[in-house]
Order: structure tokens, then C-alpha cells, then sequence
């Protein structure tokens, strides 16, 4: 059955193999020098064709379906009103949407593909920070541009993406000066077990420190686990004034359940959230979370012109019973905001873009957004809201106005150390 | 594979052309269709491929061969072996980082952390557990000695004592869980589950340059090359048989005074290695590694792919890892919204039709056609005896 040459066979076919692997590694290294130069120039995509082509990149399936179906919907309603209205530079814009799959290498790789095989000018979506990680560096090595319109973390400012979601200052910190306000003076810390609620959970507890509040307890679960019984058990026991809670996608649905049933409120122990929109109010169920506060820029009830039309072109679009929510917001602005600033550059060219694109403004459902131009997010309305037993959230403060964008948090002494931003630490 | 191709004989030229004495050799198993077998695929990888396909497809094409390198180990240690590695993951996961560690301190300025290190801000200096990585002498050996130590430990622990079967699977994946849980949770000396982003520097090459990307894709092939020959020894070899002996007949190969747990465990280890090995080839064509990809969905698909090819074939797990994922991209930029029932749909027609994985549709093509000379039943290798007579034809 065995024959010996086989062995020398296969011990030869590994040598040609080796062989033809170094000569196509030289063949390359050589060709380095004149390829080299073709590398991705960044053109005006706008100026060919006669359409614009713009990438949606959103899951469509996986676990963050659920939330970032209405993102890829609220920005196909954006580019309809966009083209009913004479489109970008004259221009139609075409849509062209990839799934990520909730897979974060894959919006790497659909990322790369609407740069490099479908042209598009500009890409739109991710939502999780970790799928925005990964896309980073296609994008800044591609230098083309993403609009990214989901609140996150914080520390990080690409020259390549644009962010149109809060930053910490702007979602994280007002709901803690509120709660200061309020007389919180012990915090309890919930959150799924990644890089946003880890993160946030740092600058929270600088900001504690800072501001005579105590954290009385701090518990990660990972991603979609459902068991809370003892976090919520350890809750009771530590009485703490409010919960912040920075848990993100299903989990939600088993603590809050878990919450009432151990017979805590809104009265007894208020709780924060900073991942509850009005879509997880409705999975979860209002009536787990009545008079229950939440932080964001945006609310469906948020009360300006710009947004009734908002709520009222997406529900006579998608069906009268879909609420809007912060990210939905914030990627329907995106893509007005990237027209505005095509439009000022008279090029989608994204030097030019980003070139235009300080002071830049668009008067958006949540209020009017500016553009800083120095770190490529926008200037926000915090809004601490409250939701109502029907499933709504109401206002019950705001900042008043825009808070200037401050992603590595330079403006607060508190959260000197935090960052990168801070002087680099040697290895020893 | 090698029946299959023997008994192809209705187009006249074809049977012409196997009669003939020196072009026959090519359709028959022995060193000149071996030889011609691995010139052939390294004509496709490296002339065929580059030229037809653009820059993004083949660097997704590099990707897919990373996961086929995966493959061919879990052909040889489930196909051959029957050990349901559910939870390859791990050693994909230990390969990708360990390469990922490396790319990440060669980037790195002399005397500073890592770029995600200093963003987090747990750390101060650098973990005792990354220094070696720093060294290309010791990362590289990594790749494939740390996932083969680990699964020679466990197998060496678990097959004396006759774990197998369900027990193995489950524990697999448990491992593949317990790792990705343990990465997340070490934000601060791992990325956690934002992973190792934003790799471009592969051994002093700038990875933001396309060619130089294309010379990681002929790597890569390079190495599948290669580890489709050692997959290929092994099985034929006679450490080959007895592999597939102990999957067959476990009491018996020990009744003839061999240790079916040692065979096992050596089957595991090599698929571990080369699991790794898939991983580090991920991580250098990718340019980044996260929890997600190493847990035990990502396990589960490395599976589907071998399952769909034809687990006990030597090129079915590398050509349903290829076809797998290829599909997977082409459903789901034809059909964002629906393209995973579209998959699904495939991976349940070939599991319902051909349980042996496309390798064995030639057979069942010829048993539905009726021309099978003595009308039995498709062979199907994975199913025990068809392996051994695959061998021996």
C-alpha cells in the first residue's frame, strides 16, 4: 500500500515548492519600486461618472443586527432626501450596502472592497468600536473616509474618519454632572465586558475621584450572557445611590429583569444608561424602566422642527410604528454633513473634504452640529432623558448648548493620565 | 480523490489519453501525477491567481488559504483521525497573536509601549509575557511549537484517559470560549476585544503597500503548498494508516500493541501546529487579530469548510475552506440582507446529499447516473473503509 519513492516524492515537491516561493518573493521585492507609486492616489471619486457611489457598511446579520439595520435604513433615507433634492455636487448618489456581519475582520474587508473595487467616495457605518479598530487602518492607508455615527469611548481622533456619534464629554460626563447635581455620592459600575463600558468605567472613576463620589462596585459580564442575579444581589447589598450601566445588546433585557425582580426602581436605586435608545426601550420592555435615566444627544421627543420631519419621513418610509434613535440620528447627519462639505470643497476628494470641513454646520433633528475640524467630531447637545412608561424618553435636562468635541479629554485635569494623549510611559 | 479520477473514463479522448504510456502516468497515483498535482496548484496560486485576480480578491484569496492551511490539519486530525477539533480556534488564536505580538513590537518604537498599551494605560512597562515576542528568533518557532505543546499537553492528558468523541468535541470548544474570554478580560496586556489592530510592519515591509502585500499572499500559498505535502505524508504514510485504523477500530489498534492515544495525540498536536500556522498567515495578510475571530463560532466555521470539501480527502478541507468562504463573500455582496440564509441553504444541501463533502460528488454524480460497472452505493471516504482503499489506489 505504501510505496517509498512516495516520501522522496513528496520531500522533492516540497523543495519546488520553496522554490517557486522564493522566486516569486524576489520577483516581487524587485517590483517594489515603480508599483509602489501607484498606491491608492486619492482622487476626486465625484468627478467621474454619472452617479456618486457611497458605501453603507452595517451589519445586517449577527448579534448587532438588531441595531444596526436602522442605521443602514436611516442612512438609505438620508440619500433619498439627499437626491430628491439634486444630490452632491449635482450628482446622484448610488448606495451600495455590505454586511460586517457583526464580525469585526469583516468590515475590514468590505471596507476594502467599497474602497478599492466599487470606488465609492465616502463609507458610512460600523458600530461597535471594535469594528471601527479595524477599519481604521484600511482606511487611513487607503486615505479615504469614513463617517462613523455611534457614540463611543473616546481617546482616539483619525485624520480619515469623521465622528458623528458623542464622545465621553459629550454623553458620559454630563450624565455624571447630572447625577452630581442630583447629590449622587455612591456609584455602582454595570457593563458588558469590552473596550467601550472598560473604558468608560476608567474615566468614570477619575471623574469620581475627582468630585468626592465614591464607586461601591464595579461588574463586567460578557457580551449577550444573561445571568445577573449575583451582580444585581451584590447591588442591593451595596446601596449605592445610582448604577451607571454601560451593558450593551440582549444582557440588557436579563438585568433589567433581574433588577425588578430583586425589587429595585427608580426610586430605590435610579440607574444610568448610556446603551439604552428607543429600539432596546421597546426589546427590553418600558415597563422594566419606567423613570429610568438615560444619556444621549438625541431623543424621537427631542423638540425641533428638523426632527419632526425626521421622525416623519422614517416612519412614512419604514412604517409608523419604528421609533429613531441617537445613532440613527447621528448617521443621518453624517451624510449631510459629508454633502455640506463636498459641496463647500466643490471635490470629494477627502484632503479637500477634510480641508473644508472645519465649522461646518448642519442644522440636525438633535439641534444645530458644527464640525471641529481639529479632531473630526462634531459639536453636540448633551441630553439626559427619562423614559416614560409607554416606551418614549423625555428630556429632563440639557446642556444648554453644543458641547465642544473632546475626545482625549485635555480640558479636565481629572482625566490627566487617562490617554495616549498623556507623555508616553517608557518600558521601564 | 485518487479513484475518483481512475474511473473518469467516458470521454473517449480522455480514455485515449490515460491509455497512452507517458500521459497516462499523470492519472495514475505515483511520483509523476504527485509532482504534477503540486506543480499544477502552484501554477493556479502563484502565476493564475495574481494575474486574474485584482489586488483586493487576492489578498481575500490570501485569506482563504490562511483558513485552508487550518483545514488540512483538522482533514488529518478529524477526517483521518475522527477527532471533531471543535475548537481550533485556540491554536489559531495562539498562532495569530504570537505573530500579532511580534508585528506589534517590531512597529513599536524602541522604549515605548505598543500603541494600545499606552491608550489603556494599565501597564507600565511591558508584560514579562510579551518581551521574547519582541525577538523574530523566538516568535516565529512560537507559531508553531506553542499551539503543538498545548495540544500534545492536552491530548497527551485527555486521550490516555479515552476521552473522545462528544467528550473531546465539548472540551475543544470550551478552550477555544475559555481563551477569547481570558483576551477580552486583559484589555490592558492584550487589546481585549478590540484585538491587535493596525499591523503594518511585516518583518521591516510596509504592509500599507500593496506589492508588499502580494508577496505576504505568496507566502502564504507557499506555506499551504507545504503543509498540503506534510498533510499528505502523514496520511499515506504508515503512521497514515494506523491514524485511520485508530479512528476505525480504537480496541483493536491497541490489541495489536499499538498506543491509539499517542496516535491521536501526535494527529492533534500537527493539526494544532498547523492551525497556528493558519493563524499567524491570517494575522500577516489581515493585519489585525481580535477575540472574535479566534472563539468558537470562527472554530465551528473552520469546521463547516472541512465538513463541506470532505473531511478525510487530502484537498477536499483545503478546497471547502477555499469554496466555503469565497461563497460566504460572493453571497453577501450579491445579497447583504439575506446572503447567510443563502449559505446556510448550501451548507444543508451538501451535509443532506453528500456526506462525504463535494470531494465525493464525483462518485455520487456517477451512482445517480447509473454507470457505475457493478452498481453499488457512492464511496464515500469519510465513512471508514473508503479511506484505506483511497490510499492504496
Amino acid at each position: 500500500m505504501i510505496t517509498l519513492h512516495k516520501r522522496s516524492v513528496a520531500a522533492s515537491a516540497t523543495a519546488i515548492t520553496a522554490l517557486l516561493l522564493l522566486a516569486a518573493c524576489g520577483s516581487t521585492t524587485e517590483e517594489a519600486a515603480p508599483e509602489a507609486s501607484a498606491t491608492m492616489a486619492t482622487e476626486d471619486r465625484c468627478a467621474t461618472g454619472d452617479t456618486i457611489p457611497v458605501g453603507l457598511l452595517n451589519s445586517l446579520s449577527g448579534t448587532m443586527a438588531i441595531s444596526e439595520v436602522t442605521v443602514r435604513d436611516s442612512l438609505l433615507l438620508a440619500v433619498d432626501e439627499i437626491n430628491a433634492s439634486g444630490g452632491v455636487l449635482g450628482k446622484q448618489l448610488v448606495p451600495i450596502s455590505e454586511d460586517g456581519a457583526s464580525d469585526w475582520p469583516t468590515f475590514a474587508e468590505k471596507a476594502q472592497k467599497l474602497i478599492s473595487e466599487d470606488k465609492v467616495a465616502a463609507t458610512f457605518g460600523g458600530w461597535t468600536s471594535s469594528s471601527r479598530k479595524q477599519m481604521l487602518p484600511v482606511f487611513e492607508s487607503a486615505k479615504e473616509l469614513l463617517f462613523y455615527p455611534v457614540q463611543y469611548e473616546g481617546l482616539e481622533a483619525s485624520p480619515y474618519i469623521f465622528y458623528t456619534g458623542a464622545t465621553t464629554n459629550q454623553q458620559i460626563i454630563p450624565a455624571l454632572d447630572y447625577l452630581k447635581e442630583e447629590g449622587v455620592k455612591t456609584l455602582y459600575l454595570v457593563g458588558s465586558d469590552y473596550v467601550f463600558p472598560r473604558t468608560a468605567n476608567k474615566e468614570i472613576a477619575a471623574y469620581a475621584a475627582a468630585n468626592g463620589m465614591e464607586i461601591v462596585g464595579e461588574d463586567y459580564k460578557p457580551l449577550g450572557n444573561t445571568e445577573f442575579s449575583a451582580i444585581v444581589d451584590s447591588i442591593k447589598a451595596a446601596k449605592p445611590d445610582a448604577v451607571f450601566n454601560t451593558l450593551n445588546g440582549d444582557s440588557n433585557v436579563a438585568f433589567w429583569k433581574q433588577y425588578k425582580s430583586a425589587g429595585l426602581d427608580a426610586k430605590t436605586t435610579p440607574v444610568v444608561s448610556v446603551s439604552i435608545a428607543e429600539e432596546e426601550v421597546a426589546a427590553i420592555g418600558p415597563e422594566y424602566l419606567t423613570d429610568q435615566l438615560v444619556s444621549w444627544n438625541y431623543y424621537q421627543t427631542t423638540d425641533t422642527p428638523e426632527n419632526a420631519a425626521f421622525v416623519k419621513a422614517y416612519q412614512d418610509k419604514y412604517g409608523a410604528d419604528k421609533p429613531t434613535s441617537d445613532p440613527m440620528e447621528a448617521a443621518y447627519t453624517s451624510l449631510y454633513l459629508w454633502k455640506a462639505m463636498a459641496e463647500k470643497a466643490g471635490s470629494c476628494n477627502p484632503e479637500a473634504i477634510k480641508a473644508a470641513a472645519d465649522g461646518i454646520t448642519f442644522a440636525a433633528p438633535e439641534g444645530l452640529v458644527t464640525i471641529d475640524g481639529a479632531n473630526q467630531h462634531i459639536y453636540k447637545t448633551a441630553r439626559i432623558g427619562k423614559i416614560t412608561d409607554d416606551g418614549q424618553i423625555v428630556e429632563v435636562w440639557n446642556s444648554g448648548e453644543p458641547i465642544k468635541p473632546d475626545p482625549f479629554l485635555e480640558g479636565y485635569d481629572w482625566a490627566a493620565g487617562l490617554s495616549g494623549a498623556s507623555p508616553a510611559p517608557s518600558s521601564s | 480523490m485518487n479513484t475518483t479520477l481512475q474511473k473518469i473514463t467516458s470521454h473517449p479522448l480522455l480514455a485515449k489519453l490515460q491509455s497512452n504510456p507517458y500521459i497516462g502516468r499523470l492519472f495514475r497515483p505515483g511520483p509523476i501525477r504527485t509532482f504534477s498535482g503540486f506543480l499544477v496548484g502552484g501554477i493556479l496560486l502563484f502565476l493564475i491567481a495574481p494575474l486574474v485576480l485584482s489586488q483586493f480578491r487576492l489578498e481575500l484569496l490570501g485569506k482563504y488559504l490562511a483558513f485552508a492551511i487550518v483545514a488540512s490539519g483538522i482533514g488529518l486530525a478529524w477526517g483521518r483521525g475522527g477527532l471533531l477539533t471543535l475548537g481550533q480556534g485556540v491554536f489559531f488564536g495562539i498562532g495569530a497573536y504570537a505573530m500579532a505580538m511580534h508585528l506589534k513590537l517590531s512597529q513599536t518604537p524602541e522604549g515605548q509601549l505598543p500603541d494600545f498599551m499606552q491608550l489603556y494605560g494599565e501597564v507600565e512597562s511591558l508584560p514579562s509575557y510579551w518581551v521574547p515576542f519582541q525577538y523574530a528568533w523566538f516568535a516565529i518557532p512560537a507559531i508553531i511549537i506553542l499551539p503543538a505543546l498545548i495540544a500534545y499537553l492536552v491530548g497527551a492528558m485527555i486521550f490516555r484517559r479515552g476521552v473522545r468523541g462528544a467528550y473531546f468535541a465539548i472540551l475543544s470548544q470550551a478552550l477555544a470560549a475559555a481563551l477569547a474570554i481570558f483576551i477580552v478580560g486583559q484589555q490592558g496586556t492584550t487589546g481585549g476585544t478590540n484585538g491587535l489592530t493596525n499591523l503594518n510592519n511585516f518583518f521591516g515591509y510596509d504592509l500599507d503597500d500593496p506589492v508588499n502585500r502580494k508577496m505576504v499572499y505568496f507566502i502564504i500559498a507557499g506555506i499551504l503548498l507545504g503543509v498540503i505535502a506534510i498533510t499528505r505524508q502523514l496520511m499515506f504514510s504508515r503512521y497514515g494508516e494506523l491514524l485511520v485504523a485508530t479512528r476505525d477500530a480504537y480496541q483493536r489498534v491497541r490489541f495489536l500493541g499499538y498506543n491509539p492515544a499517542r496516535v491521536l495525540t501526535v494527529a492533534f498536536a500537527v493539526s494544532a501546529a498547523m492551525a497556528g500556522l493558519g493563524g499567524a498567515a491570517f494575522v500577516s495578510i489581515v493585519g489585525a487579530i481580535n477575540p472574535a475571530s479566534i472563539d468558537v463560532v470562527p472554530s465551528i466555521a473552520f469546521i463547516i469548510g472541512v465538513a463541506v470539501g470532505g473531511r478525510s480527502t487530502l484537498l477536499g478541507p483545503v478546497l471547502g475552506a477555499v469554496g466555503v468562504a469565497w461563497f460566504g463573500t460572493a453571497a453577501s455582496e450579491a445579497y447583504p440582507d439575506s446572503w447567510q440564509y443563502i449559505q446556510g441553504g448550501m451548507f444543508i444541501l451538501v451535509v443532506a446529499f453528500l456526506p462525504g463533502g463535494l470531494a465525493t460528488l464525483p462518485a455520487a454524480f456517477r451512482a445517480i447516473k447509473g454507470k457505475w460497472d457493478d452498481r453499488k452505493p457512492p464511496e464515500i471516504p469519510s465513512m471508514g473503509s473508503g479511506a484505506v482503499q483511497e490510499a492504496s489506489a
